[in-house]
């Protein structure tokens, strides 16, 4: 008795998360893979399999190239500044000396709570060509010759992108190694005055090797962020405009399913995707291996 | 004074002015939407960093009675709350039994939940599609709180279990000592303990489905069921061709004033949470 109600409430209490999560997130995650066999045209019955052609589509399609470099181009700019940046606050902010920590840290903070959506009008009206802040800003100090249609221009809609995605997350990292670097205890540091070290070597050679472990893991989340993250982006500011200039493989891969209805195919630029994603989650776990620290 | 003493007094002008630097590309846009939202047409065209004239309501009367706004906040209160439901009562049972109990499978369960952590959403939202056009659950605000909820379970069970896992067990065994039934348990002993835990997963998952843009864009077609981040995106769109921008910033401004609140109520909360999401290397 006592065994079967063991058993039931274990099953209750396990079955109704694992169900919806393998309906609704599993079975899609794998349907995904198989489609990227078939010619398919999304709602019709008819589905033909045609083996690698999709991707044989695939390589011979320059936007796909285009969207790659694209891709790889945020993927670069938008985690290295944001790590930056975010590392540099988190320094300076759990330096004993600096009045108003809790403000900096709940300002810098606050556009990660804010939604993607908001954000991008928002920076859709900074880069306004006739009352955007940007453009009057540089006028105003007299730079006229660098105003544009920041998001019309090929040349500079990669970086308009990047920007208020870097202005989102900042703040969230900022936050995590903020807690990394208060968790290194404090008499590490004690040790390292006496020895007279200034504050940046302490930082240097103190301070990060001993968070290196958090850093890596955020590592990972840039790669998930910016995959998830720039297709809200691009598709409210600029909806992959102008003439692809700031079309991603995701962004493409939705528009031939929901355009186009080439289902197919667009999962095939969604596997090539994903395949992206691991393959530098992976280089990038090799490239910033090194013996971690322990405290 | 000494060298020494200068070079630490311009280090720290030069971080205070670094910091100072910061708050303002920070603080400067959001305060400009929020004042240039009371400006008429022909003040849009003037200098864009200047103080409207009035504080005139036009452009929210505008924006609410062109955009439907109130649905849409209707809408994205609805789903929000669904989804939390469904999400925390699910994840809170499958995370307490898998903490507390060992069972059959259990492994394998654990590994596909931790995988799911870092599915890319977008990459199945095709097949998504197509399972709730099956289900009939396209176009429906309950098909998409079921789809928050499922994207938003791997996390819950992974914040939940760090947190139930350091509740000590003693509890529960006397408990249960006096009789109590296992969902007793759960529900009267387990459940009260675990609420700093519940509280900061009920705040991620609010922002979470709140902000959520591209599942709404792919699954929500009709007008009367679109969420307030949709709805968003759209009086964009039109706006964009009949240049009313007031009404767009007055969209925009009645989008994050709710956040903004919430924020300054629970802003320690959620960042001490984003720390007890296990980031600890």
């Amino acid at each position: 008795m006592k065994h079967r109600e063991r058993n039931l409430f274990i099953t209750a209490c396990t079955l109704p998360a694992l169900i919806l999560f393998a309906v609704f997130a599993l079975y899609p995650f794998g349907k995904a893979f198989v489609m990227a066999f078939y010619d398919w045209s999304g709602l019709s019955e008819h589905a033909r399999y045609i083996g690698l052609n999709n991707f044989k589509t695939l390589w011979q399609d320059d936007i796909v190239w285009k969207a790659l470099v694209n891709n790889l181009f945020l993927l670069l700019v938008v985690p290295v500044l944001t790590m930056g940046a975010s590392m540099l606050f988190a320094a300076l902010l759990t330096q004993r000396k600096i009045k108003g920590k809790k403000l900096y840290r709940t300002v810098f903070f606050f556009p990660n709570v804010l939604s993607i959506v908001v954000i991008s009008v928002l920076w859709s009206f900074v880069y306004h060509p006739t009352f955007g802040i940007l453009n009057s800003f540089l006028e105003l100090i007299g730079l006229e010759s660098w105003t544009r249609a920041w998001l019309g221009d090929s040349s500079t809609v990669l970086w308009a992108i990047a920007f208020p995605m870097i202005w989102q997350s900042i703040g969230y990292y900022m936050i995590i190694y903020i807690a990394a670097i208060e968790g290194v205890p404090t008499d590490m540091y004690e040790a390292a005055s006496i020895d007279g070290a200034s504050a940046f070597r302490q930082f240097r050679s103190l301070t990060f090797p001993l968070i290196w472990n958090v850093v890596r893991v955020t590592i990972v989340f840039f790669l998930i962020g910016v995959f998830n993250g720039s297709f809200a982006f691009i598709k409210v500011m600029t909806n992959a405009g102008p003439n692809h200039g700031s079309e991603v493989l995701m962004t493409y891969m939705y528009s031939q399913a929901f355009n186009n209805g080439n289902f197919g195919y667009a999962m095939a630029i969604g596997v090539f995707m994903l395949l992206i994603t691991v393959g530098l989650a992976l280089i990038s776990e090799k490239l910033t291996e090194r013996d971690s620290v322990e405290y | 004074m000494t060298t020494n003493a200068i070079a630490a007094k311009g280090w720290r002008i030069l971080t205070t002015l670094l910091l100072a630097l910061y708050t303002i590309v920070v603080v400067y846009p959001l305060v400009w939407t929020v004042y240039s939202s009371f400006k008429t047409t022909e003040e849009f065209y003037a200098s864009p960093f200047a103080l409207p004239q009035g504080l005139s309501l036009d452009n929210y009367v505008n924006a609410l009675a062109r955009s439907r706004m109130a649905e849409y906040f209707v809408n994205s209160v609805v789903v929000t709350v669904l989804a939390l439901i469904l999400c925390n009562a699910a994840g809170f049972a499958a995370a307490y039994v898998m903490t507390r109990y060992r069972f059959r499978f259990l492994a394998v369960i654990k590994r596909f939940y931790i995988a799911g952590l870092f599915f890319p959403a977008a990459f199945s939202i095709v097949p998504l599609f197509m399972l709730l056009n099956q289900m009939h659950l396209l176009d429906s605000i309950a098909g998409l709180s079921i789809v928050y909820a499922v994207s938003a379970i791997p996390f819950t069970i992974y914040l939940l279990s760090g947190f139930l896992a350091s509740i000590p067990k003693d509890y529960e065994e006397s408990a249960t000592i006096d009789g109590c039934s296992l969902f007793g348990v759960l529900i009267r002993i387990i459940a009260p303990m675990a609420k700093p835990g519940i509280i900061t997963i009920t705040i991620f998952n609010v922002m979470g489905f709140w902000n959520e843009y591209i599942y709404a864009l792919s699954f929500i077609s009709s007008e009367g069921k679109r969420t307030l981040t949709l709805g968003l995106a759209y009086l964009m769109e039109v706006q964009r061709y009949a240049t009313d921008w007031g009404a767009l910033f007055a969209g925009l401004v009645l989008v994050m004033v709710p956040t903004l609140l919430i924020y300054a109520l629970l802003q320690n909360r959620i960042t001490a949470g984003l720390n007890m999401g296990g980031l600890k290397g």
